[in-house]
């Protein structure tokens, strides 16, 4: 397929020259191209944040929600309708600062859908202030004498609550980015991606060059159903690993373990209420 | 003696502790009771503890339906020490106070009227304590006159599920009860003559909460998600117990906000869906109304309100929230509030609450409080001819724009999957086609094009309902919960100048509401708040003071008695 299917007509791209963001959408649409997945089959859900705006430079379906609160929707979505393939994109901040207690829940759900979150460890749209993946010292216009908190690490948050499928990429390495995105989007369960990218404007310490100096991909020796080794490789920060780390495909997904799915797998939009077992319960009051 | 000289009332308190087995009397009484042909009213008032405190229910036996508080305790049966104390206001020369010695003894009998009965000691004799609600629940089903029969089949049904030697320990200690029961009416102690209606037989017994999550199923609701929080609580119960039979999914989100987003999210998917929560849960919801507003896309919202602010009084009832459901989320875009006051309306109003909603796009609430939600009575059954889940989703075209700009403001609603269209939304301020813009023009249109629904919604406002007189002078004004002890008291002043205008849907306001209020000589309103919320509305909207608030904010329903005394005062002031 053609990638230029995705491709929105007249779309005003807001984003910085040179922001890491264009690379990763090209990913997303060529992965999407590959993978024949058609833009009807689709929904992109987001939060808000430079990476929240991402859904409206692609041709899909889109909800474009509240900053923080994309995963319950992304959730809801599929739960109504599993013959959808949700993508819920969004940044650092959105899915971890925002929207951590959903992130949280949202991997002990495990709806079927992919998480891509755009980690540039700093703010984009409100201009520069700490994301929480910034480092520590990491200074800005809020965090003047430099970031004291510890960064958050989705990786090893995801392995601790046994997530189903966890990976890093970096925006830059597009080939490689694309095959953990297939795999992702073709895994049954929830699958967070979180991609570094650099932030041309305000993140002068994280820079392109920064991520290719300070990163390594896991190679063929990593078993990634190996929970303890992913949960080894996920706090290392002298280098940080790419790759997927963990894949856990114990777990049921959220939708299979709904009672409405048992024995009807028909999206709930085309079931009628039923009139004659109201009547019956109405009557079971008497 | 004789209860209520009319012989058409009788008001039967419990009150114990929590956690010693007051609601499970309750269930079999009023179960009982109404299997009898009685009609039958119940409500509760509880502490926010799991065990220990006083709580009580109320239930009161009638020749006529009844659906109101009433502070009258004709009979109490105490089951615990501190019974008498708690509802000393409410106890009077009148009240026959029933129990275990071990309770009353710190009672004097010139004081009161104390019928005490050795509970405790036949419970231990018959295997534990715990069986001496049984045989209290025993006595007053003798005393009501209820069959012997519909008594042990209740206990039988209600028992069943701890098994059959329990069922057979629970149905003779009720027969013990039975005939404690029936010498105290045969001796002439107690006589109670309240007159039965075969037509109850046939009758749903349900309290507002079964009302209502009867509503939403009617209403075609598939999906909730929710966050326990009294007294919303009880009716993610409901749905949850009924989601495997409905085709309803049930979640319990990590917090409110996720439960709203992922009720609109299901709604985005084609599933009508609803949240149900409290005040402070429903603070943590309010972004996520604008964001209904703002992507057309809908959400039913319960609210069962209690006193706040914060956590407030969790288990007591209120009418609080009203303007926080008027008022909450950023901007400006329609929205639909109910508040129902009677049962039937309860289920009417929940099932065009997703109606409606998914017709206009927009959020939509029903306003219930924890004394409505909590009350039972008997009703005839609901009528569902002519109740439709309407079809309000498109199949999409290719050209498919989602905010299509039209005369009445609603566009076509389509959802992913759904067609050849996509479905793209934002909570930005965006083109037909869903994606966000910055354009002021376009901006200017689609405030016009949201806002132009709001006229739609009010061609089907419904009007408030007048009962009394339509020649008052005197017009007392309510809604949602107060409905019932306003009419039980109008009804018994039974004066030819008094009209009590009954709100079930708040906003809009109804046009007729100034002709209403205009044609009094004076107006009187009763509301469970400390500031006349909706009074205010009314000012806002018709530009008319009502002349007299009665607010009542402690956490307690109106009764009768002081709705009455109330409106006693007014008209003959």
């Amino acid at each position: 397929m053609d990638p230029k299917v995705f491709d929105v007509e007249g779309a005003d791209i807001a984003w910085c020259p040179g922001c890491g963001d264009f690379s990763i959408l090209k990913t997303i649409k060529d992965t999407l191209a590959e993978m024949e997945i058609s833009p009807h089959e689709l929904v992109f859900v987001s939060g808000i944040g430079q990476a929240g705006k991402l859904p409206h430079y692609i041709k899909a379906n889109v909800f474009n929600g509240l900053h923080g609160r994309s995963l319950p929707v992304s959730t809801a979505i599929k739960a109504i309708n599993p013959e959808l393939i949700v993508i819920n994109v969004s940044g650092d901040g959105c899915t971890y600062g925002e929207g951590g207690n959903h992130f949280i829940h949202n991997i002990r759900r495990n709806p079927d859908i992919t998480n891509i979150v755009h980690n540039n460890m700093v703010y984009g749209l409100t201009k520069g202030q700490a994301s929480p993946t910034s480092q520590r010292d990491f200074k800005t216009s809020l965090q003047v004498e430099g970031v004291a908190l510890e960064p958050f690490n989705p990786m090893a948050i995801a392995i601790a609550l046994n997530a189903s499928f966890v990976a890093r990429a970096f925006s830059g390495d597009m080939k490689e980015t694309k095959e953990i995105l297939k795999k992702a989007i073709n895994h049954k369960g929830y699958a967070l991606i979180d991609i570094f990218q650099p932030c041309v404007t305000f993140n002068k310490v994280n820079t392109f060059q920064w991520f290719k100096n300070n990163t390594y991909y896991l190679d063929e020796s990593h078993n990634p159903h190996d929970r303890e080794e992913a949960f080894k490789r996920s706090i290392e920060t002298e280098k940080y690993p790419l790759g997927i780390f963990y894949i856990n495909n114990d777990n049921k997904t959220f939708e299979e373990s709904l009672t409405a799915y048992k024995t009807d797998k028909s999206p709930l939009y085309q079931r009628d209420m039923d009139m004659e077992k109201l009547k019956k319960l109405i009557d079971s009051k008497k | 003696m004789s209860i209520d000289s009319s012989g058409k009332d009788v008001s039967i308190v419990l009150c114990g502790e929590a956690g010693q087995g007051i609601q499970t009397v309750e269930t079999i009484l009023v179960k009982t009771i109404k299997k009898s042909g009685y009609n039958v009213f119940s409500t509760k008032e509880y502490m926010s503890r799991v065990r220990g405190g006083e709580n009580s229910t109320e239930i009161r036996v009638s020749s006529n339906r009844v659906i109101a508080y009433v502070d009258r305790i004709d009979i109490l049966l105490s089951l615990s020490k501190g019974s008498v104390s708690h509802l000393k206001n409410r106890i009077t020369s009148d009240t026959i106070i029933m129990g275990d010695e071990m309770h009353l003894k710190s009672l004097s009998i010139d004081e009161y009227d104390l019928l005490k009965i050795p509970l405790l000691e036949m419970a231990k004799e018959m295997g534990g304590v715990i069986f001496s609600n049984v045989i209290a629940a025993g006595v007053i089903a003798s005393i009501l006159n209820v069959p012997k029969i519909v008594f042990e089949s209740c206990i039988q049904e209600i028992f069943l599920r701890k098994g059959e030697e329990i069922v057979k320990k629970d149905i003779k200690a009720g027969m013990k009860g039975y005939e404690i029961g029936k010498e105290l009416s045969d001796s002439g102690r107690i006589d109670i003559d309240i007159e039965k209606n075969s037509d109850v037989l046939e009758e749903l017994l349900l309290d507002g909460t079964d009302a209502v999550g009867l509503g939403c199923i009617a209403g075609g609701c598939k999906f909730m998600a929710s966050y326990p929080m009294t007294p919303s609580t009880p009716l993610q119960v409901f749905i949850a117990a009924n989601s495997e039979n409905f085709d309803i999914i049930f979640e319990q989100a990590e917090d409110e906000i996720a439960a709203i987003n992922m009720a609109i999210g299901g709604f985005y998917a084609g599933a009508r869906s609803i949240v149900a929560t409290s005040g402070s849960g429903f603070a943590l919801m309010e972004e996520a109304v604008g964001l209904s507003g703002m992507i057309e896309t809908p959400v039913v919202i319960y609210i069962g309100q209690r006193p706040g602010p914060a956590v407030g009084l969790p288990t007591r009832t209120s009418q609080e929230d009203f303007n926080l459901a008027l008022y909450s989320g950023p901007g400006e875009f329609p929205r639909i509030i109910f508040a129902p006051g009677n049962f039937e309306d309860a289920f009417n109003l929940s099932q065009k609450a997703f109606n409606l909603a998914d017709h206009y796009q927009t959020p939509v609430f029903i306003l219930s409080d924890q004394y409505f939600a909590d009350i039972f009575y008997n009703q005839p059954t609901f009528d569902l001819e002519g109740l439709e889940v309407e079809n309000h989703i498109i199949k999409t075209n290719s050209d498919y724009k989602r905010y299509e700009i039209t005369g009445n403001g609603i566009s076509p609603r389509g959802i992913p999957g759904f067609g050849d269209g996509l479905v793209v939304v934002d909570s930005d301020e965006h083109e037909e086609n869903g994606h966000l813009t910055e354009n002021l023009d376009i901006r200017t249109e689609m405030v016009d094009k949201r806002l132009r629904k709001l006229k739609e919604i009010e061609m089907e406002i419904l009007p408030p309902e007048l009962l009394g007189s339509s020649e008052y002078k005197t017009l007392v004004i309510g809604w949602g919960s107060t409905y019932g002890p306003i009419k039980e008291a109008l009804d018994n002043l039974n004066k030819d100048d008094l009209g009590f205008l009954y709100f079930k849907q708040l906003y809009p306001l109804h046009s007729t509401t100034f002709k209403y209020l205009n044609n009094a000589k004076k107006t009187i309103i009763l509301e469970n708040n400390a500031q006349g919320q909706f009074a205010d509305l009314i000012k806002l909207k018709t530009g008319i003071e009502i002349d007299k608030k009665v607010l009542k904010y402690n956490g307690m329903p109106f009764s009768v008695e002081e709705v009455e005394k109330n409106l006693k005062e007014f008209t003959e002031g």
